[in-house]
């Protein structure tokens, strides 16, 4: 202590109390609900009269629901790696371009990120459909005969997703490859590496920790896409946020419900777990 | 020189092939924003792109689209509250754990992020249950606390990262001048963290007005959302008129974007 009347935590910092008001909020508005999620679940019945893991039972054994998770965590790593492609070449040409490129390009970035997903999902509405860009384009050099069915399509979906979660993962990566030590690469130039070689050598290892943080943004969120999996995958496709909201809402089975979003929150925890352990490990590779 | 020719070309195979796909995504990036700007200027009836023709017609019928206007009102209600709900809790919980050292500080850190990972749906229906068991009946006023409580991630994280930009001299040459401390905080560490504390608010803001998860399950039957109704009408049958919404919120988001760029250099805190 610098002063005798001086209390509590040195002036450059503030008392924990301050996170108080917020603590309160989060343990009655978030903590307080996801246990009751918790309890819900347990009960055997939609009339919600009597416990037992039921509905644990049931996701393990109609041979559906498992069916339905594995399908939407597969839908989010393909989506994941596409974005990556994309995400890394597109950082990759950004911290090489000139400062006022780099400025455009930003906004080009970031741009999406603040427009509505609604807004989005609807413009490859517009792209895919039948009278859409697409189709006009190959139609118009005469490649196709009639409209390709691009909509309610899996490869419609990986695609548009890909594409609306795509600054997540790009501005990770940009950071990553900022921070790249551009020596390493000129040394390794240098030492007669050729450039494929330095990239999947020296860059591609160095900038692990980004790309896992993209792939964590861009996996959770596109699992979650509610909006772009219902209007871009339509009816024929089930994936959780749709199977949750159904079971909820239009059959009011809310114990049922409850034991699918754990399940389906658990899931994500655990790929999140994974993403991080990855993460840390990349981290210390890099250190030693 | 053969060697020092082929890793030339090597590299400028890279270059091109990484450049080729960067175009790609650019272009990715840039065509929803133009598709849908186009588009609402077409005069037909359906989502035929390019458009037969151009006309002002589906602008023209926005005026007399009473459910779509009454739902953005009370987007804009419910994204106007909750940021400001979200602003006052996340500041206070930003400033105690942005420079602290406790252990207690972390834990309090993951918990008030953690409703950025966890699937919203889940959270959405885990509060509708949890209000409807305390008897709380669904209004605004639910809608506000759930946005609320997705929303103040955004405020913390850019308010913590302003706040651990911010010099310590400062603080300690304000305090060592004699001033209290919430004399320096009025005067000298919010004037530093404003910006960061706007973006935050800014993104929270942004991120409520386009929540579709929590309101689905936390508004009563009365209560249109701006996204789901849109959602909705798509759903239905493609409807010309929402590329006419959507291209003004596009053209707000731009605007008020690049206000926020000049402002608090936004995009520079969305990393």
């Amino acid at each position: 202590m610098n002063s005798p009347v001086m209390k509590g935590p040195p002036v450059t910092g503030y008392s924990l109390a301050f996170a108080t008001p917020l603590a309160i909020f989060f343990v009655l508005f978030f903590l307080a609900p996801l246990l009751l999620l918790i309890l819900i679940s347990f009960y055997t019945t939609p009339e919600m009269q009597s416990f037992g893991a039921d509905q644990y039972v049931k996701i393990a054994t109609d041979g559906f629901t498992l069916g339905v998770l594995g399908d939407t965590l597969w839908l989010g790593l393909q989506t994941t790696l596409l974005c990556l492609l994309l995400g890394y070449a597109l950082a990759w040409s950004y911290v090489r371009s000139p400062g006022a490129v780099q400025k455009v390009l930003m906004l080009i970035i970031v741009m999406p990120l603040l427009t509505s997903v609604v807004v989005r999902t609807f413009a490859w509405v517009v792209i895919l459909g039948r009278q859409g860009i697409v189709n006009s384009v190959l139609a118009e050099f005469g490649w196709i005969e009639a409209p390709l069915k691009l909509l309610y399509t899996r490869a419609g979906l990986v695609v548009s997703l890909a594409n609306v979660q795509l600054p997540l993962m790009a501005l990770p990566l940009i950071t990553a490859l900022q921070k790249l030590d551009p020596n390493l690469e000129d040394a390794s130039a240098a030492l007669g590496a050729s450039a494929l070689r330095t990239f999947t050598r020296i860059t591609l290892p160095l900038t692990l920790p980004g790309i896992l943080a993209g792939c964590l943004l861009t996996f959770a969120a596109s699992i979650t896409a509610f909006i772009s999996q219902s209007l871009i995958g339509g009816g024929q496709m089930l994936f959780m946020p749709m199977y949750i909201y159904q079971q909820a809402s239009s059959l009011q089975n809310w114990p049922f419900a409850a034991a699918i979003s754990l399940v389906f929150l658990v899931a994500v925890m655990a790929c999140v777990t994974v993403f991080n352990l990855l993460g840390r490990l990349s981290r210390g590779h890099i250190a030693a | 020189m053969s060697t020092g020719r082929r890793h030339e070309a090597s590299t400028i195979a890279l270059t091109a092939v990484l450049g080729a796909i960067a175009l790609i995504a650019t272009l990715l990036l840039l065509a929803p924003t133009v598709v849908v700007i186009v588009l609402s200027f077409t005069n037909g009836y359906s989502l035929k792109f390019p458009p037969p023709g151009y006309s002002l017609r589906w602008y023209e019928s926005l005026p007399g689209a009473f459910q779509l206007q009454y739902a953005a009102l009370n987007s804009l209600k419910v994204a106007s509250t909750s940021t400001l709900l979200a602003v006052v809790l996340g500041v206070g919980a930003a400033m105690a754990i942005a420079r602290s050292e406790k252990a207690m500080a972390r834990v309090l850190d993951s918990f008030f992020m953690s409703p950025l990972i966890l699937p919203a749906l889940a959270f959405g229906l885990a509060s509708l249950i949890y209000f409807s068991r305390i008897g709380i009946e669904l209004s605004l006023l639910t809608l506000v606390i759930g946005h609320a409580v997705v929303g103040v991630p955004y405020v913390i994280r850019t308010t913590v990262a302003a706040l651990s930009q911010m010099p310590a001299a400062l603080l300690e040459s304000s305090a060592s001048l004699g001033a209290s401390r919430a004399y320096t905080f009025r005067r000298v560490t919010l004037p530093l963290i404003a910006p960061g504390i706007a973006a935050g608010a800014f993104i929270c803001f942004m991120s409520s007005f386009d929540n579709v998860p929590v309101s689905l399950f936390l508004r009563d039957a009365s209560t249109d959302m701006l996204p789901i109704r849109m959602w909705q009408d798509l759903e239905g049958r493609l409807d010309v008129s929402i590329a006419a919404v959507s291209s003004l919120m596009v053209l707000v988001t731009l605007v008020l974007m690049i206000v926020m760029e000049r402002l608090t250099g936004i995009s520079q805190r969305m990393r």
